[in-house]
């Protein structure tokens, strides 16, 4: 089950966003992220709102998935919303409690700012954890790179090495647990007494893992080797990459979103966002 | 036939290290292997069986003697890295941990690392890792996950993608070793049907005598040297000789050498349990007619 955790991001399906190409993905992420930061009107955000909900709707993704991905978030999330609540001045006074001020603005605020990083996280997540492989996402990560192998960077190596990274979480995970109940077995104790002791504790798992990685390391460098690897130059790929129709379609969607956000913030400033 | 391997004098010594001296593993080893043969090798551990594997696929370089591979010499000065990746292209391994020699985590695409490497067209590779994974019968599982197979699958899709590359002769370092009695047999089975029907070299490295017997020929190792070079029958009846190398004969041949050591005049060289018990049978039933004459 362990072993699920590092490949849960990816959602299988075969949806529209399924189908894209990675490397018009990681463009239409970052495209999505820039937009998010140039919303100011509110009327901007219904249309984050909007955004999200189509991408949600689109991806296939159950929502309970994409919620407890936001888990992590709560508490910087709930920080930022509790600063801005407190301490933003505005006009429209709500709250007077000895001396706790609450101004509508404030709060328009805090929510606007758990809206923006909720969709922030989620959208990215939908266009790209979510719906890529991991695999996908290294082969279009080195290819959108590539032309930096020009000036000598190391594009091939660097995915190469994601590649088996993520081959091989899986199995240290499944060789960590084992350990770990190698070293229950033998009486040790993980789970009890101070934060010293317990980071002291990890030391016996941790000396074997590295060894057996190596060895690993070692095993798998001379299986490559065998396996007439000799690094990126003339290597062909089985799946190539195609952009399609679809890749257009999501262009063009992502374009329209850009320019209604900055059209709303131009021509619809209703609630300036103060942040 | 042509031998595809050729060994001539090998010897090789694993560097010293700090604390300990330089370790002698092959000594003088010469053999020939047959294309389209099936040959076991056998040894205790540390008998020099992987370091000849590892030479054989030039991961090690002989200190030694020479090499010839398809007819050409690879132990030679002028031998050029490009003469090494085309060996390498006649000669795979597939090598005992499972887990270390995968390198893709769907199954498809770990077939097709290896000619990926070798700069075939795409639609080409497809085509090979196609009918690669159905000669393993691993088709239905091309877009699995490969963390998620069985011992016995994944060293299964790692035959896969050394049959993808289209190689004459496959080495199997003690493949089976880590694998439970199922996935043993479903190599095993993978191994011979290669053998058998598509005319793969193979050499099989191995612990299970079992698996030996299944081989047109077995070489066993020593101490760096091979010791033993034969068909089955003739390795396995020289059963004290293995003995002393400290290895097991398989359980029939332990079993009718008892039997002749008692005075049953049994054949040695017979590994199926159905056969073996026939002959015991049959020997049994000339002692008694023996002894009802007397």
């Amino acid at each position: 089950m362990k072993a699920d955790i590092a490949f849960g991001q990816y959602c299988e399906g075969s949806s529209f966003l399924h189908r894209l190409d990675p490397r018009w993905k990681i463009i239409f992420a970052l495209l999505y992220i820039v937009a998010l930061f140039l919303a100011k009107s509110i009327f901007a955000f219904a249309l984050i709102l909007v955004s999200i909900v189509l991408l949600v709707a689109v991806s296939g993704i159950r929502p309970r998935i994409l919620l407890s991905g936001l888990r992590p978030l709560i508490l910087i999330i709930s920080f930022t919303a509790i600063i801005n609540i407190f301490w933003l001045k505005g006009e429209t006074l709500l709250v007077d409690f000895l001396f706790i001020n609450i101004y509508l603005e404030g709060l328009i605020n805090a929510l606007l700012i758990i809206l923006r990083v909720c969709v922030l996280v989620m959208g990215t997540s939908i266009i790209l954890t979510y719906t890529t492989t991991p695999i996908a996402l290294t082969d279009g990560i080195e290819q959108l790179l590539s032309p930096l192998a020009k000036i000598k960077v190391p594009v091939h190596e660097f995915s190469m090495m994601m590649t088996i990274a993520l081959r091989f979480i899986p199995t240290l995970i499944e060789e960590t647990d084992k350990i770990m109940s190698a070293q229950k077995a033998r009486g040790s104790d993980f789970s009890q007494g101070s934060l010293v002791k317990r980071a002291k504790a990890l030391i016996p798992i941790l000396v074997p893992l590295f060894i057996s990685a190596f060895r690993r390391a070692e095993d798998l460098a001379t299986a490559m080797e065998c396996r007439c690897y000799t690094g990126g130059k003339g290597r062909t790929r089985m799946n190539v990459l195609h952009s399609t129709w679809r890749d257009m379609v999501m262009l063009l969607c992502i374009c329209a979103f850009f320019a209604g956000i900055i059209l709303l913030n131009i021509y619809a400033p209703g609630y300036r966002f103060s942040m | 036939m042509s031998a595809i391997i050729k060994a001539e004098h090998l010897s090789y010594s694993y560097p010293a290290d700090e604390d300990n001296p330089p370790v002698k593993a092959l000594r003088d080893v010469s053999f020939e292997i047959e294309e389209g043969s099936f040959v076991a090798v056998l040894g205790h551990n540390g008998c020099g069986k992987s370091t000849l594997a590892k030479l054989l696929c030039m991961i090690l370089v002989p200190d030694e003697g020479r090499l010839y591979i398809n007819g050409k010499e690879m132990t030679d000065d002028s031998v050029t890295d490009e003469d090494i990746y085309d060996a390498r292209r006649r000669v795979g391994m597939v090598f005992q941990n499972p887990d270390n020699q995968l390198v893709a985590t769907i199954v498809e695409e770990d077939v097709a690392f290896g000619c990926e490497n070798l700069g075939i067209p795409s639609e080409k590779i497809r085509k090979r890792v196609d009918s690669a994974l159905d000669t393993v019968g691993m088709r239905k599982y091309a877009r699995h996950a490969t963390h998620r197979l069985s011992g016995g699958q994944k060293q299964r899709i790692a035959i896969a993608g050394v049959i993808a590359m289209r190689r004459k002769c496959i080495i199997f370092d003690e493949s089976t070793a880590m694998l439970d009695p199922k996935g043993r047999k479903e190599v095993m089975d993978t191994i011979l049907r290669l053998n058998r029907e598509e005319g793969i070299t193979v050499i099989h490295i191995t612990h299970y005598m079992n698996e030996a017997t299944l081989a047109d020929r077995v070489l066993v190792m020593n101490e760096g040297s091979i010791i033993m070079d034969g068909t089955p029958g003739e390795v396995f009846s020289g059963a004290e000789s293995l003995w002393a190398a400290g290895l097991d004969v398989p359980q029939t041949t332990e079993l009718l050498w008892n039997m002749r050591k008692a005075g049953y005049k049994v054949r040695l060289d017979i590994f199926d349990p159905e056969e073996c018990a026939a002959e015991i049978v049959s020997a049994m039933k000339e002692r008694e007619a023996l002894n009802g004459n007397s």
